[in-house]
């Protein structure tokens, strides 16, 4: 009886340090569908991806104000509006912090920074952090690169916008339109998953 | 250190008719290390992630930009001071950009008086070296690595204290 115990108690353990480790392993994987949503923007109008019924799919970034390396990437992903929206693959920005604990990520904060960087793309905010979760953001900026198809919005690239944080001159591997260029022309995208580090999303 | 030896022979040559005492040689050596920061590229950091010493390291990424990871800093220097008897360093991987490294890192680590040792990562492809530290790892920070030459587990988290010992005392024989 005290042995199965023991199992029992090592079970619970190992399955709650298997939950608490790391976000890996939750939230999609490339090829699943990924969940529409229905989020205020900063112009106060909400957005679905189901609104944008010319698109071919969408470049989903959870980012944020007040992470450096968001920040960094701040004018990358205004280019990458520029140049994929018309093509039919628009820039969702999505800010998953939890303002009270990220004052400066508030809804005031954001279309401040948005209008301060040009945004050109919506911002939205994840009011009650219900939707970074289900795609397993786990930190900013992270991307979901989305290709919409007959049984939904499938995840075809997940991770970084290029290889270089510090210095968008200096980028060797741009992953993001590798894979938005290979969805365009109808090749395999080559890297469907890469890392990068980010500020952990603020619960 | 070179650099730090090179210094210590010039006090000690340009002071031979004013010998300073022991105490203020021993004090400006700590000051020059101080002022030092080691960076590193990836392959300069992966000796620090192995050992095959009788030692456990406790390595953690963090930035002075996170708030997070700077919350936890305390927790990680009492964890050093605490278990230096029981052969446990702590290593603090700054991840802060290079541009900050004199403005914001070195001031950071002066006024808080950091006693850990502090190793400046500076190598942007990120994406080859996050997961040779840990497959585990989404590049989130916070995030903690705790080894020893049998054994090492990864931390995508935040640890209190207490975490923090609970976690290093599964290293310690």
């Amino acid at each position: 009886m005290k042995t199965l115990k023991t199992f029992f108690a090592c079970l619970a353990v190992v399955m709650l340090s298997s939950f608490n480790s790391t976000g890996v392993g939750n939230g999609y994987e490339v090829g699943d569908i990924a969940t529409d949503f229905n989020l205020k923007n900063i112009d106060g109008k909400m957005v679905s991806l189901a609104n944008y019924k010319d698109a071919k799919g969408f470049i989903v970034i959870f980012t944020c104000n007040t992470c450096p390396y968001a920040v960094a990437y701040e004018d990358r992903i205004v280019e990458l509006d520029k140049k994929y929206a018309s093509k039919g693959y628009p820039v969702i920005a999505i800010m998953p912090n939890n303002t009270d604990v990220k004052p400066g990520d508030n809804m005031e904060a954001m279309k401040k920074r948005a209008k301060e960087k040009g945004f050109t793309f919506p911002y939205l905010m994840d009011e009650g952090q219900k939707i970074y979760p289900q795609y397993g953001a786990t930190k900013t900026p992270h991307v979901y690169l989305l290709q919409k198809t007959k049984k939904g919005n499938v995840v075809k690239y997940i991770g970084a916008i290029d290889d270089n944080y510090q210095d968008a001159d200096a980028v060797k591997t741009k992953y993001v339109e590798n894979a938005v260029d290979a969805l365009l022309s109808g090749k395999e995208i080559k890297e469907t998953e890469t890392r990068a580090i980010g500020c952990t999303i603020k619960v | 250190m070179r650099i730090a030896t090179a210094i210590l022979i010039f006090v000690l040559v340009s002071c031979k008719n004013d010998v300073k005492s022991k105490d203020d040689l021993v004090k400006l050596k700590t000051e020059v290390q101080q002022n030092e920061l080691e960076i590193y590229d990836y392959e300069g950091l992966k000796p620090y992630l192995n050992t095959s010493s009788e030692k456990t390291y406790v390595v953690n990424f963090w930035a002075t930009w996170c708030a997070p990871c700077v919350k936890e800093l305390p927790y990680f220097e009492q964890l050093n001071t605490d278990y230096s008897d029981k052969n446990v360093e702590v290593i603090l991987v700054s991840l802060d950009f290079p541009k900050k490294y004199e403005t914001t890192l070195k001031p950071y680590i002066k006024d808080k008086k950091i006693k850990s040792k502090v190793i400046a990562l500076n190598d942007t492809d990120s994406n080859s070296w996050i997961p040779q530290i840990s497959e585990e790892w989404s590049g989130a920070i916070p995030a903690t690595l705790i080894y020893n030459k049998d054994k090492r587990q990864f931390y995508e988290r935040t640890f209190t204290y207490d975490e923090l010992e609970t976690e290093v005392k599964q290293f310690l024989n």
